[in-house]
């Protein structure tokens, strides 16, 4: 970026004395702007091959020529919206219950126990350390431990119900742990943009309760930062496999692995849809932090 | 509105192995502006959050008309407080960060616009209310800061260094006008700044700090004029520190016999405090002075004079006079007739020249 504005007024230059410029001041710049060029280039390829190799496969039907089948059974497709439904509706969950742990906790540190950060920022980074087979072998040793006589007592109940297929909350409570260092890092940047100190104490020389003063003062402040934490988490909650694949939920993408066998075109059709979708979130989420930077 | 009186009571307050304050004693009475002098890490800061509530004292207490407040949560005191970088919420616009006191409060939406907008009025910008932080200038945003500060009907006024951040012109206007308020709605106002000009112009008392604990407290003239302790005369203006010699009530300085000020140290040999513009000095081709920098500044020029004996004397003369006294010019140095201040000399002969060679 630093070479961008050399380059702006050398330009200028050029409109205002033409054939007075050296061809070397036009010349010098121009090397940065080649490499950016083939960087872009390179990144290129290396995003869109097989995005392209994707939607190739599936509008190729075998001596048809171009189609859009496969896009059009997806919603027909059986299962296709109850685990789309379920994947969403775990990701909603999670989104929520990661930010009412990592917000009050990211302020309260920030403002009462500085020498803290560290500690959270190490805790809340565990889980990318942590690879998820490993994660996952641990909670299936967990709820298959359930003693017999344990049967009778409400324990036992709790255990069975968080296995419940039709909402699995053991998966909420799993990608909330694997959730933690994206929420973290949004969070504390976000609160790192604004002097939450300064605003907590003219709130509360104000009259604002603690309460009062995270809803009104900091989570209005904090919304892109909020909006990109549920973002990455959703992204994450609606790719997750190996988690839901061992304890054999049928999320989205268990839904897509298991069509695979034998809808292999749809299976790609949805991906690609997936990621069209995600694209969509994507933009509707920086389009509103815009829109938040100009407004307020 | 009527002003509370505030003591503080011997309070301390240690930060690790810091000490911020300690064993501060202080009353502002009713409607009184105050303010809060000192170098960094002397505590002013320290002194004001425990009074907001942001800050418990170890030992000690505030009191607010008679009532000990030193346990009472920081939301539910009853003080407007304006800080020192900007503190607008940045996601309401001027009305309703003026509004969010009384919003607090649960007060109905009409009441709290009207309100807002006659505070708005109160501090002169009657049509930002639609306007957010971020699209008003740093003076007009510590006036909405001061407006939302009073919107509530505060009985003390808190002010943390708050023209710090803005440049001199706007800080000079903005102080008068905090100066105005204040007088006209009678509420006691402590102010903490680290700019003795400031301090000096805008107070009815300046108390001066220096390491948590009270230095001296007085009105603006009496400070300048008969600081109590050496630190406070250095803090406060610039000073001279010439050798003298005491006998009786009477000092011998540069030739000249001046009454002393106050108790006199029992050495003979004494330093005498003179401020810059106490000193006289006029081009003599004969006078045994010659000026070694001028640096003008507007309406006076202050010089770095050395005198015969080896020491060096500040001295300030009318800005229009500067031209005369061009670095090398021979002068002839005065003090003028009226009593002045000894301290005891220190020990080592050579700090006898002036204190802040940087001053120049």
């Amino acid at each position: 970026m630093a070479s961008l504005t050399p380059q702006v007024s050398t330009q200028v230059t050029t409109q205002v004395t033409p054939g007075t410029v050296p061809a070397r001041g036009g010349g010098r710049p121009r090397r940065p702007r080649v490499w950016r060029g083939v960087v872009l280039l390179l990144a290129a390829v290396y995003f869109l091959v097989p995005l392209i190799a994707s939607f190739v496969f599936t509008v190729k039907a075998p001596g048809r020529g171009f189609s859009l089948d496969a896009y059009g059974q997806i919603f027909s497709a059986e299962g296709f919206g109850g685990s789309l439904l379920l994947s969403l509706g775990l990701g909603l969950a999670t989104i929520a219950l990661v930010l009412l742990l990592t917000l009050p906790a990211v302020v309260a540190v920030r403002l009462g126990a500085p020498r803290l950060r560290p500690v959270l920022e190490v805790v809340c980074t565990l889980p990318l350390v942590v690879p998820p087979i490993t994660f996952v072998a641990g909670i299936s040793t967990v709820l298959r431990w359930g003693p017999d006589y344990l049967a009778s007592t409400p324990f036992y109940q709790t255990i069975i119900a968080l296995q419940n297929p039709g909402f699995p909350v053991v998966l909420v409570l799993a990608y909330v742990v694997l959730a933690l260092p994206f929420a973290y890092r949004s969070l504390d940047a976000g609160l790192g943009a604004i002097d939450v100190r300064t605003l907590t104490e003219a709130a509360r020389n104000l009259g604002a309760s603690w309460p009062h003063v995270l809803l009104r003062v900091i989570i209005p402040n904090m919304r892109s930062a909020m909006a990109s934490a549920s973002f990455l988490t959703l992204a994450l909650v609606l790719g997750e496999f190996t988690i839901a694949r061992l304890l054999s939920f049928e999320t989205f993408p268990n839904w897509i692995y298991r069509i695979s066998g034998s809808q292999a075109q749809v299976s790609v059709a949805v991906s690609v849809f997936s990621l069209l979708i995600t694209w969509l979130l994507l933009l509707a989420l920086s389009s509103a932090g815009a829109r938040q930077r100009s407004g307020s | 509105m009527n002003g509370a009186r505030v003591e503080f009571r011997g309070l301390r307050r240690r930060f690790g192995s810091t000490v911020a304050l300690d064993g501060l004693d202080l009353t502002v009475e009713p409607g009184e502006l105050i303010a809060l002098l000192g170098p960094s890490g002397c505590g002013k800061t320290t002194a004001l959050r425990c009074l907001a509530g942001f800050e418990q004292p170890d030992e000690g207490e505030v009191l607010v008309d008679g009532a000990d407040i030193t346990r009472v949560p920081a939301n539910r005191r009853d003080a407007g407080m304006v800080f020192q970088s900007y503190s607008l919420f940045p996601n309401l616009n001027a009305r309703d960060n003026v509004g969010f006191g009384l919003r607090v409060r649960k007060a109905p939406a009409a009441k709290r616009h009207a309100r807002a907008q006659e505070l708005l009025e109160l501090v002169g910008l009657p049509s930002v209310g639609d306007r957010y932080p971020h699209q008003l200038s740093g003076g007009q945003q510590q006036r909405v800061a001061l407006a939302r500060a009073l919107a509530l009907e505060p009985r003390v006024l808190l002010l943390d260094e708050p023209l710090s951040a803005l440049d001199a012109k706007v800080r000079v206007t903005l102080r008068e006008e905090i100066r105005r308020l204040q007088l006209s709605l009678g509420i006691t106002t402590i102010f903490v700044t680290h700019d003795q000009e400031e301090a000096l112009s805008m107070a009815d008392r300046v108390a001066v700090l220096r390491e948590g604990r009270l230095e001296q407290v007085a009105d603006p003239a009496t400070l300048y004029d008969r600081p109590a302790t050496p630190f406070v005369a250095e803090f406060v203006g610039a000073m001279n520190h010439l050798p003298g010699l005491v006998s009786g009530d009477r000092v011998t300085v540069l030739g000249q016999t001046l009454p002393v000020e106050g108790p006199s140290p029992d050495a003979a040999r004494v330093d005498v405090l003179v401020r810059p513009e106490a000193v006289l000095v006029t081009p003599d081709g004969e006078g045994d002075g010659i000026v070694m920098v001028s640096s003008f500044r507007g309406s006076t020029a202050r010089l770095r004079v050395r005198l015969g004996d080896g020491n060096e004397v500040l001295a300030d003369v009318p800005g229009h006079d500067s031209a005369r006294f061009a670095p090398g010019t021979a002068v002839r140095v005065g003090l003028v007739e009226r009593p002045v201040l000894v301290s005891a000399r220190p020990e080592a002969g050579a700090a006898a020249a002036v204190p802040e060679p940087d001053v120049v």
